[in-house]
């Protein structure tokens, strides 16, 4: 189907379940439990677990299948959000054209970027797009005020003309962002058993761009375009022998991923129309690359289970204060409890960042396929036992062993 | 008029002359090998060759074609095609995937994209791999990552990338070093194997006189940068020159 084999369209069918079923899966804890505050499923999150799932597999075709460690992307998100947002200005809160718009924009912006960086590898490389980050966060920031808003932020106000929507609505407030006329920020929820389900027309939207973007990152990964891609990664000496020249694939692979990223930030502004130049700034382009490793670089769930586990951690564990930890711990005694909370104080609430990093630590050290690599040894490790338990003898282990298909 | 012709090449490194005035020709279908002691030139000779380095003078002709100034890829395009000392492979790919590579580079030229066929799609190209594979004997191992390939096998898949693309010369750099007897031999006769089945011009640069003289139709000695003498086996074999220059130490 679609161009897939049978194993890989059985894959995307379960992406597609997974993405759809996210307003269930995010909230398994009743609204009454004390374990309330771990559901994830309020339309914000879910919205960043689509969107920063885009943005991480798009960086993976560049970094998984190349190896060029990109350290700019954040750039390109940056350029997305921007473009979405003028065009929300002067055209229309319909986000259609905003996301072409950011999608065109950014994949400009990566080709020129790409062009110059591209002719260094390795170390040079990133800090080429490090740099060239950097510059245009300094220039969104200061000098390019007028298109950018500096400081302040760009946003929709009262007096952009729209020249196909309104200006105004009516009771006089700026006009929403909708999709021919389903607004993005409407949602209907559902009560049962004491879990409350939201389905949000956003996440829904942001749903079906991010079934799109791992669907054709699916065939990209597929194609003799992916196989060279990984060839690049492996040995470009051996590649230019072969009577192929790498740049062109490289700056292809760069400028895709560049559209992903404006795609994900058109999605932001989309969901919120504002444009920050902090969206750009370097921290955000090391999320992508700690989303992607942590995940498994290279596979193709990985970034965006990266992705999901560190804007769970981002919203989540950043929420847990001495407060809720006090009535967490109130059954023990109050010297003790003040101790324990004391304990743990630096790991949670403003110090997420620390347990991240602990994580990250760890699975880069034990797992160096990323999460990925982890779901696979489990599973592997059940098969073997239940093997053995039922005493059928599938595996030959002294035959040579074939390789699993890229990424799975 | 051979296929490869080098004519007055210099190449200096600071002040030292590593190439002085070399003259060669290879002709068609034939094995040249090109042997002296070490620091005689024959590396920089061959990275001329392949277009990694670019001459101070002289000219480098194949098949009536200048060479010089091109990259590497556009010198494999022209039908040049080269075996490395340590096996360059793509080793993180499968078999097939490495030797489907070179099948693509030689139908589609040094860049096209085909980002929406699967790999499986191209089935003239799998064909075409998996026959190649066969003739080296690597039918069973097309599914297996070419990092986890014995040595031997690593140089019998390098050897198949480049056959694929059915070149006019193939340059061998030092094809058996490090390599055990058994492994020697068996190069030397895959080699001899190659030479016999297919319309192919070989340069081999090669330390090992018993793969030289196994291999060789026409044999050229370099020492300090320049050609010694160019002949056959049999007269190089007794060439007093050459007993003084190289095999007088080698077997000394």
């Amino acid at each position: 189907m679609l161009g897939l084999n049978q194993k890989d369209t059985k894959f995307l069918l379960i992406v597609v379940a997974l993405t759809l079923l996210t307003p269930f899966l995010t909230q398994p804890f009743a609204e009454s439990s004390g374990l309330a505050q771990f559901n994830a499923g309020y339309p914000d999150l879910m919205q960043r677990f689509a969107i920063y799932g885009i943005f991480a597999i798009g960086f993976n075709i560049l970094f998984g299948l190349t190896g060029y460690l990109s350290f700019g992307h954040a750039a390109f998100l940056g350029v997305g959000s921007y473009s979405a947002v003028w065009m929300m200005k002067l055209l229309t809160t319909n986000v259609i054209p905003g996301i072409i718009l950011a999608i065109v924009v950014s994949g400009l912006f990566a080709l020129l970027i790409g062009y110059v960086s591209l002719r260094r590898s390795g170390i040079y490389f990133s800090i080429l797009t490090l740099a060239l980050a950097q510059m245009s966060f300094n220039l969104a920031y200061s000098v390019l005020t007028p298109i950018t808003n500096g400081e302040t932020g760009l946003q929709l106000t009262l007096n952009d003309p729209r020249i196909l929507g309104v200006t105004a609505t009516p009771d006089g407030s700026i006009p929403a962002t909708h999709l021919f006329g389903l607004e993005m920020k409407s949602s209907a929820q559902w009560e049962v058993f004491g879990h409350l389900f939201t389905f949000n027309v956003g996440y829904y939207f942001c749903a079906v761009m991010a079934i799109i973007a791992f669907y054709l990152s699916l065939r990209i990964f597929r194609s003799p375009f992916g196989m060279m891609l990984r060839a690049v990664k492996t040995n470009q000496t051996r590649m230019s022998y072969t009577g192929l020249n790498a740049r062109p694939y490289t700056l292809a692979a760069f400028v895709i991923s560049g559209m992903y990223a404006g795609l994900a930030g058109g999605l932001l502004a989309s969901m919120d129309p504002l444009a920050g130049a902090e969206r750009m700034q370097w921290t955000a382009s090391g999320e992508v690359v700690i989303m992607t490793i942590l995940g498994g670089a290279g596979t193709l769930m990985g970034p965006v289970l990266g992705a999901g586990f560190i804007k769970y951690f981002e919203n989540i564990f950043s929420k847990i204060n001495d407060g809720v930890l006090h009535g967490w711990f109130a059954f023990l005694p109050d010297g003790l409890e003040d101790f324990v909370v004391f304990l743990i104080h630096p790991f949670v609430g403003k110090g997420w960042h620390l347990t991240l990093g602990l994580l990250f630590m760890l699975v880069v050290t034990f797992l160096p396929g990323g999460l990925m690599e982890g779901g696979n040894r489990i599973s592997r490790w059940y098969k073997n036992r239940r093997n053995k338990g039922t005493d059928t003898d599938e595996g030959t282990p002294h035959a040579p062993k074939s390789t699993p298909h890229v990424a799975e | 008029m051979g296929i490869l012709e080098v004519k007055n090449v210099g190449k200096r490194f600071g002040g030292l002359q590593a190439l002085g005035d070399v003259n060669l020709s290879v002709a068609e279908n034939t094995v040249h090998a090109i042997i002296g002691p070490n620091g005689a030139g024959k590396s920089t000779l061959l990275n001329v060759l392949v277009g990694k380095l670019i001459p101070d003078t002289g000219s480098v002709m194949f098949d009536g074609q200048s060479v010089l100034g091109r990259k590497p890829h556009e010198i494999n395009q022209m039908g040049i095609s080269r075996v490395f000392q340590t096996p360059e492979i793509f080793s993180d790919l499968t078999v097939l995937e490495n030797v489907m590579i070179p099948c693509f580079a030689k139908r589609d030229g040094a860049y096209r994209m085909h980002a929406f066929e699967t790999v499986e799609d191209e089935v003239d190209i799998v064909q075409k791999a998996e026959q190649m594979l066969l003739d080296v004997n690597m039918q069973d191992k097309l599914r297996m990552t070419a990092s986890s390939l014995s040595r031997g096998d690593k140089r019998r898949l390098e050897m198949a990338m480049c056959l694929v693309q059915e070149p006019r010369l193939l340059l061998l750099d030092e094809p058996t070093a490090g390599m055990a007897r058994a492994d020697t031999n068996n190069t030397i006769d895959l080699l001899k194997e190659i030479k016999d089945s297919r319309d192919i011009t070989m340069a081999i640069i090669e330390h090992d006189m018993h793969v030289v003289f196994s291999l060789a139709e026409r044999i050229t000695v370099l020492a300090q940068g320049t050609p010694l003498v160019e002949d056959t086996p049999e007269n190089i074999k007794g060439h007093p020159k050459v007993q003084e220059a190289y095999l007088g130490q080698a077997h000394g």
